[in-house]
């Protein structure tokens, strides 16, 4: 219960000045800081070849962004499939058959982190060190670039953003905004705010215990002669950095297969609270970037308000499933979890972990309580109750748009967010993205419920359609983490994950940047009296409500069928409780 | 300058691109990692390693990694589905509703009521069932307890002498906030060990 409390304390109280600080590295403001990044900048974007001071029209910024990816993802994918033949493969991993290497790839570029495979085994030092390190560090600041262009294209562009009266430069040919550089952005916040946050947590991690060294690890006999085992062989390895960043940026891939359940990834109770804080800490803090960011205050209240009313009442339901309510009274409690954590630290990371896009885990979620299953379930099919680094922001601002349109046909006017109108065209995509989900995650786990020969479930009844479904929420939401019972390495699983994925990233990343794009052009209609003004609490409580009724429209049937059944069938079975 | 004098740069730029994906595996991937590495083992040497433990210059083991206890001598860890290796660390994965958990957790129960001389009810949950990692070090206070006597018949000690070992080696909550209370089972063995060796 006290840790419950300090994250959230800490995570409010690091990331408001985290917040305010992301603005003016977003914003471009000059800071004493300068000094040590703008060589370093400069020199970057001169091997890059691009001039720092143009923008981008929306176009441009999710073809760079699109065409940055592509060419990340075939060096990476390549390097997956050939890993044996390259340096720093002490322990001999084979190259990766290319339907896991696609998927590793994808899950990896999509800031998802589902993994396939089993860490140490199957990756190489180099695979790790470079492909999988380098894809978390980027993969969240790319996100966050994105939802800062669509934040200024809803605002009409750049300049007009910062509160400019000037005209908002445009390419006169097509009357397009300046929605920022990209590449100066995804720079910028990568160099200026998360290597050295991530350098910072890493070390901290380090003093709890969690292995930093390229050094192999030792192999001893264990203390009592009369057992089987002969010798332990440690792996260890450069685990610390890449835990930093697998906990800061929304990305959940361990270095260990059990993630952070393993103690040496997480050893103490200290490593934990670290580790959980920075599951939440830069979605939190991204919250209070918008308000500096769009030089409206109000508006981070307003997101902030939303998120964190969601993310009270899921905490609150996991802590009270797993650690409270009768089933936590069942002698299976402690199965998946650890001795040093206990019932109501594995809730809190459960729901944490799902309320972002994180996936990392420190409990095994297959053997949770299956109400608190449904509300990690839950959490990945919201996907903006903190959301992913970036990302959660961006699902929140389809919400906003459609709870302002769902609120201005109610009141009889002309739908408007921000003076601009939401017509057609902009619902026409609206519409596209929430029904996109439902086809993707209902439409996997049906298809592959109905082949036995594919679906690789490891334990029968309600539970086995939850693993089925657990899978592709998370793949769509690009969360990552898994009923990982699941015998989920196959071509099968592999290819339909890749779609899951890709869809819930990129069509989540730009469709609304696109949206922003068409809304930036348009003229700004002048405040009124009639004029819906989102930022106060009744917008605040439709804006959920709206959340609320998608989801539980769309989902409850799939959610009755499996984590409510099975908590039904242990409960009325009674027996199995002893 | 003004910004607004010059044009948009939309044209896609494959140059950028592969600088950026050379800048990301190599600077954020490798240069990053090597960085965090280097300050791990300059400031915390022994934590960076492994958290090892050593007896006469030989390693024995981490802390942070379970061994397998049979010998009635030593306590014994909580329950393994990766056999305590810490090349295959697992949980079992298997959901609470699922028949194989509630017969491994009913046969954990049998055998240990029998090996500790207790009712079956009254074994400790985290000796019935199998941690997160496998490799979990510890032990609840509880779940150390209902060993004691055990321990103590077998190794010809007091059981109060090996109680005073078992709170000397209970961890509280870090800082007396955090986490669970708990045994570390490998040092308390090794400390068992040390105390049969030691003249009284």
């Amino acid at each position: 219960m006290i840790e419950l409390l300090l994250v959230f304390a800490l995570a409010i109280g690091l990331g408001w000045p985290l917040g305010h600080y992301l603005a003016r590295v977003m914003r471009g403001d000059p800071t004493p800081l300068d000094r040590v990044f703008g060589p370093i900048e400069r020199g970057v974007y001169r091997l890059l070849g691009i001039d720092a001071r143009r923008g981008m029209s929306w176009k441009g910024y999710a073809s760079a962004f699109l065409l940055s990816n592509l060419a990340l993802g075939v060096v990476v994918w390549i390097l997956f499939m050939t890993q044996a033949w390259l340096p720093l493969n002490p322990d001999g991993a084979p190259n990766m058959s290319w339907d896991l290497a696609l998927h590793t790839m994808v899950s990896f570029l999509t800031n998802t982190n589902q993994q396939h495979y089993s860490g140490q085994a199957q990756l190489s030092y180099l695979s790790q060190m470079v492909g999988i390190a380098g894809l978390q560090v980027i993969t969240p600041m790319m996100g966050l670039a994105i939802v800062v262009a669509t934040l200024r294209g809803l605002f009409g562009g750049r300049e007009q953003m910062a509160g400019g009266t000037a005209a908002t430069p445009t390419d006169e040919a097509r009357g397009e905004r300046d929605v920022g550089n990209y590449w100066v952005d995804v720079l910028r916040a990568t160099l200026r705010f998360f290597l050295p946050l991530a350098l910072l947590w890493s070390v901290l991690l380090a003093s709890q215990g969690v292995p930093a060294t390229l050094a192999e690890g030792p192999t001893y006999t264990p203390l009592d002669q009369s057992v089987e085992m002969r010798s332990q062989h440690v792996p260890l390895g450069p685990v610390a950095p890449m835990v930093a960043v697998k906990q800061l940026g929304t990305n959940g891939g361990g270095w260990y297969g059990p993630n952070s359940a393993v103690p040496l990834e997480n050893p103490t109770p200290l490593s934990n609270l670290l580790e959980t804080l920075a599951i939440i800490l830069i979605p939190v803090a991204i919250t209070f970037m918008v308000g500096p960011l769009t030089g409206r205050r109000k508006l981070t209240a307003l997101v902030f308000g939303c998120m964190a009313l969601m993310s009270v009442v899921s905490t609150g339901a996991a802590l009270w499933s797993e650690a409270y309510s009768p089933t936590a009274q069942d002698a299976a409690l402690m199965e998946g979890k650890e001795t040093r954590f206990g019932a109501s630290n594995s809730a809190l990371w459960a729901t944490l972990t799902t309320q972002t896009s994180n996936g990392s885990v420190d409990s095994m979620h297959d053997s949770l309580a299956p109400l608190t299953g449904a509300v990690t379930i839950t959490n990945m099919l919201v996907n903006a109750v903190w959301g992913g680094v970036g990302c959660g922001l961006q699902q929140f601002l389809v919400y906003l748009l459609l709870a302002a349109f769902l609120s201005g046909l109610m009141t009889g006017r002309t739908p408007e967010l921000f003076g601009r109108k939401i017509e057609a065209g902009e619902v026409r995509l609206l519409a596209l993205l929430i029904l996109l989900q439902p086809l993707i995650v209902i439409g996997f786990t049906a298809l592959t419920v109905a082949l036995p020969a594919f679906t690789g479930n490891s334990n029968p009844g309600f539970h086995g359609i939850s693993q089925v479904l657990y899978e592709y929420a998370s793949a769509f939401a690009n969360n990552g983490s898994g009923f990982e019972g699941l015998g989920d390495g196959t071509p099968w699983w592999n290819l339909t994950c890749v779609v899951a994925l890709f869809f819930g990233r990129y069509a989540a990343l730009i469709v609304p940047l696109w949206i922003a794009g068409l809304m930036a052009k348009k003229r700004v209609a002048p405040t009124s009296s009639g004029t819906l003004d989102v930022e106060t609490p009744t917008f605040a409580l439709t804006l959920v409500s709206v959340v609320v009724i998608l989801t539980i429209l769309q989902f409850m049937p799939a959610l009755v069928l499996g984590p409510v059944g099975e908590h039904l069938a242990l409960t009325t079975a009674g027996a199995a409780i002893p | 300058m003004d910004t607004s004098q010059l044009a948009f740069d939309d044209r896609p730029s494959l140059r950028a691109a592969l600088v950026f994906t050379v800048f990301v595996l190599l600077g954020c991937g490798l240069l990053y990692e090597l960085a965090g590495t280097a300050l791990g083992r300059v400031l915390f040497p022994h934590q960076a390693q492994g958290t090892l433990i050593e007896r006469d210059g030989r390693v024995v083991g981490s802390t942070l990694v379970a061994q397998p206890f049979a010998d009635a001598r030593y306590f014994q860890p909580r329950p393994s589905a990766a056999g305590y290796d810490p090349m295959a660390v697992a949980g079992s994965n298997q959901a609470r509703s699922n028949p194989a958990l509630r017969q491994s957790m009913a046969e954990r129960r049998s055998i240990v009521a029998q090996r500790e001389g207790l009712p079956e009810s009254a074994v400790p949950g985290d000796l019935l069932t199998a941690s997160g990692s496998g490799i979990d070090p510890d032990l609840s206070p509880a779940a150390a307890a209902v060993q004691v006597a055990r321990v103590a018949k077998a190794r010809g000690m007091s059981v109060d002498a090996v109680q005073a070992l078992l709170r000397a080696n209970t961890t509280p909550p870090q800082f007396g906030l955090l986490g669970e209370p708990r045994v570390n089972v490998l040092e308390l063995n090794l400390a068992l060990d040390a105390a049969a060796t030691r003249p009284e």
